[in-house]
């Protein structure tokens, strides 16, 4: 089945079998490596990707049920080739990743929240990585990389004095 | 399609069929994709019953203010169903037509004796969440016939009191038991309604109805709440497995029960006062 699907702001198209997952069809027909393939049954959040900014599991659904919709990967998420969006530099500098095997899922989840919720407590960002599985960092460094994030997109636009 | 064809399946959100799928649990020769019928999503408000349409995302009626308002213990249920992510693809419905007996939303909808419909060829026909259940993963729903809305009954009291409590080994995991409750209180503060049902324990969710039975025109103090829960736990059957053997979850059902009605009593109470002031 041919699909049409709009992923990272551009639209791509595939040939595709009806049951083939988005997650396969990301990685194989898209070249698309940055979502993981972990559990495959909607367990670990490693395949997490935004559909119109919203984090879903791309392991839970079917290319041909994708159309239509905004596809944001994590090869979306940096402003430019080579550098790193606010999110991705506080999980480098807080030791958010080890592996980096669930670290695309948890920058996409991290940024759907931090779009709705700019400045989220404690509680808020822990629930919200709350159906991301991560195996080495304990989530006490991501859960404050997230924090910091959400303090350097507070201060963005701040006057310089605010900053300190 | 579904008439025709035994082995075919519904799917709308898929975050339990697709799982589902990829473990080989479940083979459908043919998968019907019905999430994007515009008529098979919503909310309507019938004043003594809100009728959720079967593809309306869990996300979406979490966020809902008037299920806030008039189905809380529905409202209560949304934090413990899967997480974040899968709220906002899984459907109200497909939690229901799934029928896991472990599953918050299930136990939600027959303890508030809400009525499932579901439609066929020759037309709409509605049954009772009581006699949904019938087994795990296994409903009343015919050959060939689809859900398509849950019709949740509108308690009319004032004095509305819900509880919820869940056991399970990760926050947002399958639950090993939980429990629900809702009692509607009058104005000497005695109990004029009431309900109560626990998930986990065996094929299906199960409504303590002798329990509610007895418990309705008492001060449902923690002595009277007790007794009723011990009596009505006594007379179920209850698996064990390797999560959590027989006896514990007939122990912990039993605690988890109490403790639901006794926050539904203390929210019922704290209502009243906060209407007084």
């Amino acid at each position: 089945m041919k699909v049409e699907l709009s992923i990272n702001g551009e639209t791509r198209s595939a040939d595709v079998e009806p049951r083939k997952t988005l997650l396969d069809c990301l990685r194989e027909d898209f070249g698309l490596t940055g979502s993981h393939t972990g559990c495959e049954h909607g367990v670990c959040g490693a395949c997490t990707v935004l559909l119109d900014g919203e984090p879903a599991r791309s392991c839970l659904m079917f290319a041909v049920q994708a159309d239509g919709y905004e596809i944001t990967t994590i090869e979306g998420i940096a402003p430019a080739p080579g550098e790193l969006s606010v999110i991705q530099d506080a999980f480098c500098e807080m030791h958010g990743l080890q592996c980096g095997y669930c670290t695309p899922g948890m920058v996409l989840t991290a940024t759907a929240l931090l779009r709705g919720t700019p400045q989220p407590t404690r509680e808020q960002i822990v629930e919200a990585i709350s159906g991301n599985i991560c195996r080495c960092t304990g989530y006490g460094q991501i859960v404050e990389a997230i924090a910091l994030a959400a303090e350097r997109l507070a201060l963005a636009n701040a006057p310089k004095a605010a900053k300190r | 399609m579904l008439a025709q064809d035994a082995e075919a399946r519904v799917i709308a959100g898929g975050q339990s069929l697709v799982p589902m799928l990829a473990m080989r649990l479940a083979r459908p020769t043919r998968l019907i994709d019905i999430l994007r019928l515009p008529a098979l999503a919503g909310i309507r408000d019938n004043g003594d019953s809100i009728v959720i349409g079967a593809t309306t995302k869990q996300a979406t009626a979490e966020r809902d203010p008037q299920i806030a308002a008039k189905l809380p213990l529905l409202a209560k249920v949304f934090p413990w169903v899967g997480h974040p992510a899968t709220r906002r693809r899984g459907t109200i419905g497909g939690s229901i037509a799934h029928a896991d007996p472990s599953a918050e939303i299930p136990l939600a909808a027959l303890t508030l004796g809400a009525d499932i419909i579901v439609r066929d060829a020759n037309g709409e026909t509605t049954i009772k969440s009581s006699e949904f259940f019938l087994g795990p993963m296994v409903t009343a729903i015919p050959q060939g016939a689809l859900l398509t809305a849950i019709r949740f009954p509108v308690w009319p009291q004032q004095r509305l009191g819900t509880g919820f409590h869940e056991v399970n080994a990760r926050h947002s995991d399958f639950a090993f038991v939980c429990a629900a409750a809702q009692v509607a209180l009058d104005e000497a503060g005695r109990c004029s309604a009431c309900a109560i049902g626990v998930g986990g324990l065996g094929e299906y969710p199960v409504r303590l109805d002798h329990a509610a039975d007895a418990l309705v025109g008492s001060d449902l103090g923690d002595a009277t709440i007790a007794d009723a829960v011990a009596t009505a736990m006594a007379q179920l059957d209850i698996w064990g497995d390797l999560h959590a053997s027989a006896d514990y979850r007939r122990r912990t059902g039993g605690v988890l029960a109490r403790r639901a009605l006794s926050d539904a009593r203390e929210v019922a109470n704290k209502t009243a006062t906060a209407r007084r002031q």
